[in-house]
């Protein structure tokens, strides 16, 4: 048996969904570990409080509230010494962090601190004879480590998107936590949080992406993505590098190798090649769409369905296609 | 202005992996290897402050790895680095703490105004190093830097989120972990690469202490089956919504 802490990613003042999805993973290792109790950080300004039923609904036993205003942006030195001090106390056989910007920013802080053990951005775990052991991909994705963990805590990193957030509900039981250190004494400061990227909707929290390459031409016609984004109602739209770089979307859009890794239900990839640092961000995506005018464009090797087509033909019929699907279902 | 940069030789992506017998790790046999993406733009970034700073001052790049890691130290000594320092050892643990212990053990006391290093090795995905050196040597850390300014002692950077961004202020000595964005690094110069033979590259063992992650074993990951092409033109639409909703079950 042994405790779980998980930390609750927020953004703006909001659960993120990766949070769910790690709070459901940490109930999952504190079952497979004889069923010890979870308990999941929630740091915010004051009132964040109000976003612990979500936590409990999904299988937090206790949702350790660490409210002040210096919580209202990302601090990750306040956070990484009271988490890293919460865990030094033999309570925890395990921290669970989200492999997000934030998480991976976090958890080697608190494992430093700790001389703690680290597996990062595992697709999926198990506890065998007291370690952990988890899977990582590798080289872009080519290759996966399956890693072993042993010592109390032990720091995993969860993937988006590998685990489903599920119910699981349990009583609403808070706990108010003390930061260990002022939080305005942080030496990094966040001083600005620019939301949302060229999409309405995170590409990580998204279940369906539409992504768009060189073959769109120019800015203007990601609108094509847009609209189909928004047939979706669902959907984040994401770009190559070649569109990055030319400044048709924000950098923080890209997907790939050196971009975002992304694994949506969905992906849909409009006018592009298919270059192996691409690929190296979304392979691991349910199901793929291209749509290309190249029958021999690389992205047709994994995709799952393709059009050999012009996008400027082929996005406007889908777009509206989604739309009268969504309408009858 | 005192910058170090932290480096890696990683094998170079375009190839088809495979695992030797015994299921321990990547099989060397035809891979080709280059300094880390990540890395050459943590290079180059510190060869621009630099050269803002009057030219006054040090790029020093650190590896750990075998012998051969030599080659992409020269490279960056090459590009402008002015000195290199190679942390000898015959494999880099899979413990992300033990090879940020001996990169913080050779920074320790050597005075860096800055430490850059990549975002992420593209080989281990690791994305732990920057972070824990920066915790063992106690200075201010800013990860997935895409834009940066220095100006005396402090820092602003604009740090990569999913979907979005933040801005972030730091004062100096710090560690940066560097994404790409922030720029594109320099080709060495013929001048450059003569240069490079003469500058300094110490060696020395690294030291790593106790490692608590090991690899239990390494596999390729499952093959997607190859997918069907549906049509070349809008008349394909209604397949691919039939499939969507029948096959996929995502709409
Ligand atoms: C170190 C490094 C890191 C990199 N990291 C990344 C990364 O993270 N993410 C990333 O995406 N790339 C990355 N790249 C770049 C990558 O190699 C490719 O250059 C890039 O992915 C190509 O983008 P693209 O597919 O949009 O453009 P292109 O390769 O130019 O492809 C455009 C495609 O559009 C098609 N097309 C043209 N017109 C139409 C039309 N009317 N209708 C339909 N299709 C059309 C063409 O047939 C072509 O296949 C990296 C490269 C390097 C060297």
């Amino acid at each position: 048996m042994a405790n779980v802490l998980v930390v609750a990613e927020v953004r703006g003042g909001e659960l993120r969904k990766v949070a769910l999805e790690a709070v459901t993973a940490a109930r999952v290792l504190a079952d497979q570990s004889g069923g010890g109790s979870v308990h999941a950080v929630l740091a915010g300004a004051p009132g964040i409080a109000a976003k612990a039923g979500a936590l409990a609904l999904h299988g937090a036993d206790s949702v350790l509230v660490l409210e002040h205003a210096g919580f209202a942006m990302y601090n990750p030195e306040a956070l990484a010494t009271t988490i890293a001090q919460r865990l030094s106390g033999g309570a925890y056989g395990y921290a669970l962090f989200s492999a997000t910007s934030h998480g991976r920013d976090l958890s080697p802080r608190v494992a430093a601190k700790l001389g703690a053990g680290l597996v990062p951005d595992v697709t999926g775990f198990r506890v065998e004879g007291g370690a952990v052991v988890g899977e990582h991909p590798q080289n872009n994705g080519k290759v996966v480590a399956t890693l072993s963990l042993s010592g109390a805590p032990a720091l995993i990193q969860v993937r988006p998107a590998a685990f489903q957030p599920a119910e699981n509900a349990k009583p609403l039981v808070t706990e108010s936590m003390a930061s260990a250190v002022d939080p305005d004494a942080s030496r990094v400061k966040t001083v600005e949080l620019k939301q949302g990227g060229g999409g309405k909707i995170d590409l990580n929290d998204a279940p369906v992406i539409v992504a768009g390459g060189r073959g769109l031409k120019a800015a203007e016609n990601f609108k094509l993505c847009e609209d189909l984004a928004d047939a979706f109602g669902n959907a984040a739209v994401g770009a190559t590098r070649a569109v990055t770089d030319e400044g048709w979307r924000p950098h923080t859009d890209q997907i790939g190798q050196t971009g975002r890794n992304v694994s949506p239900n969905l992906y849909i990839g409009v006018g592009i090649s298919g270059a192996i640092q691409h690929l190296a961000g979304m392979r691991t995506s349910k199901t793929i769409v291209a749509i290309n005018k190249d029958k021999d464009a690389p992205i047709f090797k994994i995709a799952d369905y393709g059009i050999v087509g012009d996008a400027f033909e082929i996005m406007p019929a889908l777009t509206a296609a989604v739309k009268a699907a969504r309408a009858q279902g | 202005m005192k910058i170090a940069v932290c480096i890696k030789r990683v094998p170079v992506m375009e190839v088809k992996f495979a695992i030797t017998a015994d299921g321990s790790r990547v099989d060397e046999t035809g891979l080709k290897y280059d300094v880390n993406d990540f890395d050459l733009w943590a290079i180059e970034a510190g060869l621009q402050l630099k050269e803002k700073n009057g030219n006054v001052g040090e790029v020093v790049v650190i590896t750990l790895g075998t012998d051969a890691a030599q080659e992409q130290i020269r490279k960056a000594l090459a590009m402008g680095a002015d000195r290199g320092v190679l942390l000898q050892a015959d494999r880099a643990p899979a413990d992300g703490l033990a090879v940020a212990r001996a990169l913080a053990a050779e920074l320790k006391d050597g005075g860096y105004d800055l430490i850059l290093c990549g975002r992420i090795a593209i080989d281990s995905m690791n994305q732990m190093t920057g972070p824990m050196i920066a915790e063992l040597l106690d200075v201010p850390c800013v990860t997935n830097v895409f834009r940066l300014e220095v100006a005396g002692a402090t820092g602003r950077a604009e740090r990569v989120l999913e979907g979005g961004s933040e801005v972030v202020e730091f004062p100096l000595p710090a560690l940066l972990t560097i994404d790409d964005g922030l720029n594109k690094e320099r080709l060495p110069s013929l001048k450059g690469i003569m240069a490079a033979k003469k500058k300094p590259l110490d060696v020395r063992p690294a030291q790593f202490g106790d490692a608590h992650v090991v690899v239990a074993k390494m596999s390729l990951p499952a093959e997607r089956a190859a997918g069907r092409i549906l049509g070349d033109s809008a008349a394909a639409v209604p397949e691919l919504i039939r499939l969507l909703q029948t096959e996929a079950k995502v709409l």
